[in-house]
């Protein structure tokens, strides 16, 4: 098997699992079917130490069937309060500082579009490491200023809010893209196999700070991959997500 | 007591906390109920799912106070999308852990409690009676004042209970059925089945025993009372029907058929409804 076969889907898998490489013992709440292999995928291989749960009320041990510990959502409240977690949540709208809208799209008091609500995301983005994942990379999502500020970004990390404030990677499906600038302006940090610059670029509804040379998305491993085709995802529900 | 008598022990605008989390263990017997009395101008506070679309398509409430409204397997919920969309209902939209605090702080009789989430996002321009308070030690931080979420009454449905209202849930999350019955000047809870005391502890440890009869002013067996959320490991979600209760937001007519198919009639009605739905799903007609 060579890495070069890997699909599109595979790439994101790995994005999305090296947003938590070097995080240690601390809550993976991946949202999304792709950020949940990544999660895996991270904790099979460089990131042992990731606790995941079942998506109820149980943390899996790494072997991903013993039930290790108890996480109901009064206790998950408490983990993103004391900082132990890092989220890769959805969004519907993101701008360039990373503020990410998940409630409603238009005005919000009578919306044309209600969505999820804010759920945790206020409360995440002032706590904890996050980082955001998007399937479809279009400028509907990049926007120039979301219409309901759920989770923070940099601009508005001032004061207490930015104390533990932290946000990390958006992963696309065209990209990896971060806020390591001087203003924390998102970043084109590097651009999948097979999707150019100005791909990216003409994706996005706001200016995008990119270098000069902006390198590859690293391809899966070989042994990564059999992981994520023999192991995680035999079914390729991962190539249902980009479809 | 019965759903019936629950609901006629309520009023209109009152506010309402509602137990469970998206589309799993929901008062749903309970919230029916509702749906059959007469009670209109609601404040429903909920980790919401099909009981706050429920009451909205039918028109029973004025305000929702949630973080979110979700069927967990169908992300959005249907129901409340319209109501929103039609600007119908009013929201309170808070960060579902600033809804816990509300909650926590209204059971300690607090006038609020401190928390970081909301700072910095629009859950404050949304929310302009929300105030900040400022730590008066040193670090000085300033923080979300989260003022108590003080309810009328509260609704939750558990696995087990005795006549008392010693309460037990089973199944893997209690999630916040407690903090909804003790942040309430009167609590209800459904049950899905009412045991002796003693019978308590032969199903699970002590530990499960969420609620007691201290915290709860009524008790309501309702065997597959929080159909068609899930209440395991009684059942888990009813897919088949929650599909075909998220169908009946497509049109006004569409909510009516199920209105009348499964609505109209009393709880025992809906059950049986129910199964003939399920029947009919497994011979594919």
């Amino acid at each position: 098997m060579r890495a070069g076969d890997a699909t599109r889907a595979e790439v994101c898998v790995v994005a999305c699992a090296e947003a938590w490489r070097g995080d240690g013992a601390i809550l993976a709440s991946p949202m999304g079917l792709i950020p949940g292999l990544g999660a895996r995928l991270a904790r099979l291989t460089f990131a042992p130490d990731l606790l995941l749960s079942d998506g109820e009320a149980c943390l899996l041990a790494p072997d991903e069937h013993t039930i290790e510990g108890w996480l109901p959502f009064r206790s998950v409240f408490t983990v993103v309060a004391a900082g132990r977690r890092h989220a890769m949540m959805g969004a519907a709208q993101l701008d360039r500082y990373g503020n990410q809208n998940i409630s409603c799209i238009g005005d919000w008091a009578r919306p044309r579009a209600q969505l999820l609500g804010v759920r945790g995301a206020p409360g995440n983005t002032v706590n904890h490491p996050v980082s955001y994942w998007v399937p479809r990379h279009t400028p509907r999502v990049f926007v120039d200023a979301v219409d309901m500020v759920c989770g923070i970004g940099y601009d508005r990390a001032a004061g207490g809010a930015g104390r533990f404030h932290d946000l990390r990677v958006v992963v696309t499906n065209l990209a990896v893209l971060d806020f390591a600038t001087p203003d924390h302006a998102m970043r084109l940090r590097s651009v999948h196999p097979g999707v150019t610059v100005a791909d990216v670029v003409a994706a996005t509804g706001f200016p995008l700070a990119a270098a000069d040379q902006v390198p590859a998305t690293r391809l899966p491993t070989p042994a990564e991959l059999r992981l994520i085709r023999g192991r995680l995802d035999p079914g390729g529900l991962r190539e249902k997500e980009l479809a | 007591m019965s759903a019936d008598d629950v609901a006629a022990e309520l009023r209109p605008g009152m506010t309402i906390g509602i137990g469970g989390w998206g589309s799993r263990r929901k008062p749903m017997a309970l919230v029916r109920a509702i749906l059959r009395s007469g009670l209109t101008d609601l404040t429903v506070v909920s980790y919401g799912g099909p009981d706050v679309g429920l009451l909205v398509a039918a028109g029973r409430v004025r305000r929702v106070v949630c973080g979110f409204v979700t069927l967990d397997s169908i992300p959005l919920e249907p129901h409340f999308r319209l109501g929103r969309q039609a600007g119908a209902i009013e929201l309170t939209e808070l960060d579902e852990g600033m809804l816990h605090w509300g909650l926590l702080a209204a059971a300690h009789r607090l006038p609020f409690l401190p928390i970081r989430a909301g700072l910095g996002s629009d859950v404050a321009r949304v929310n302009p009676d929300l105030r900040t308070v400022r730590s008066p030690y040193p670090d000085g931080e300033e923080l979300i004042a989260m003022p108590a979420l003080r309810l009328d009454a509260a609704l939750i449905h558990l696995n087990r209970a005795d006549a008392a209202g010693n309460g037990q849930y089973l199944g893997p999350d209690p999630y916040f059925d407690d903090l909804f019955c003790q942040a309430a000047d009167r609590a209800f809870l459904s049950c899905e089945r009412v045991v002796d005391t003693a019978a308590l502890l032969a199903a699970g440890p002590l530990q499960s025993l969420l609620v007691s009869r201290a915290m709860v002013d009524g008790v309501v067996e309702a065997p597959g009372g929080a159909h068609f959320t899930s209440c395991v490991p009684d059942y888990g979600r009813d897919e088949a029907f929650q599909a075909e209760y998220a169908a009946s937001a497509a049109s006004p007519q569409a909510w009516e058929r199920f209105r009348s198919c499964y609505l109209s009639g009393d709880e025992a009605a809906y059950q049986e409804a129910a199964r003939r739905f399920a029947d009919r799903a497994v011979a594919g007609t």
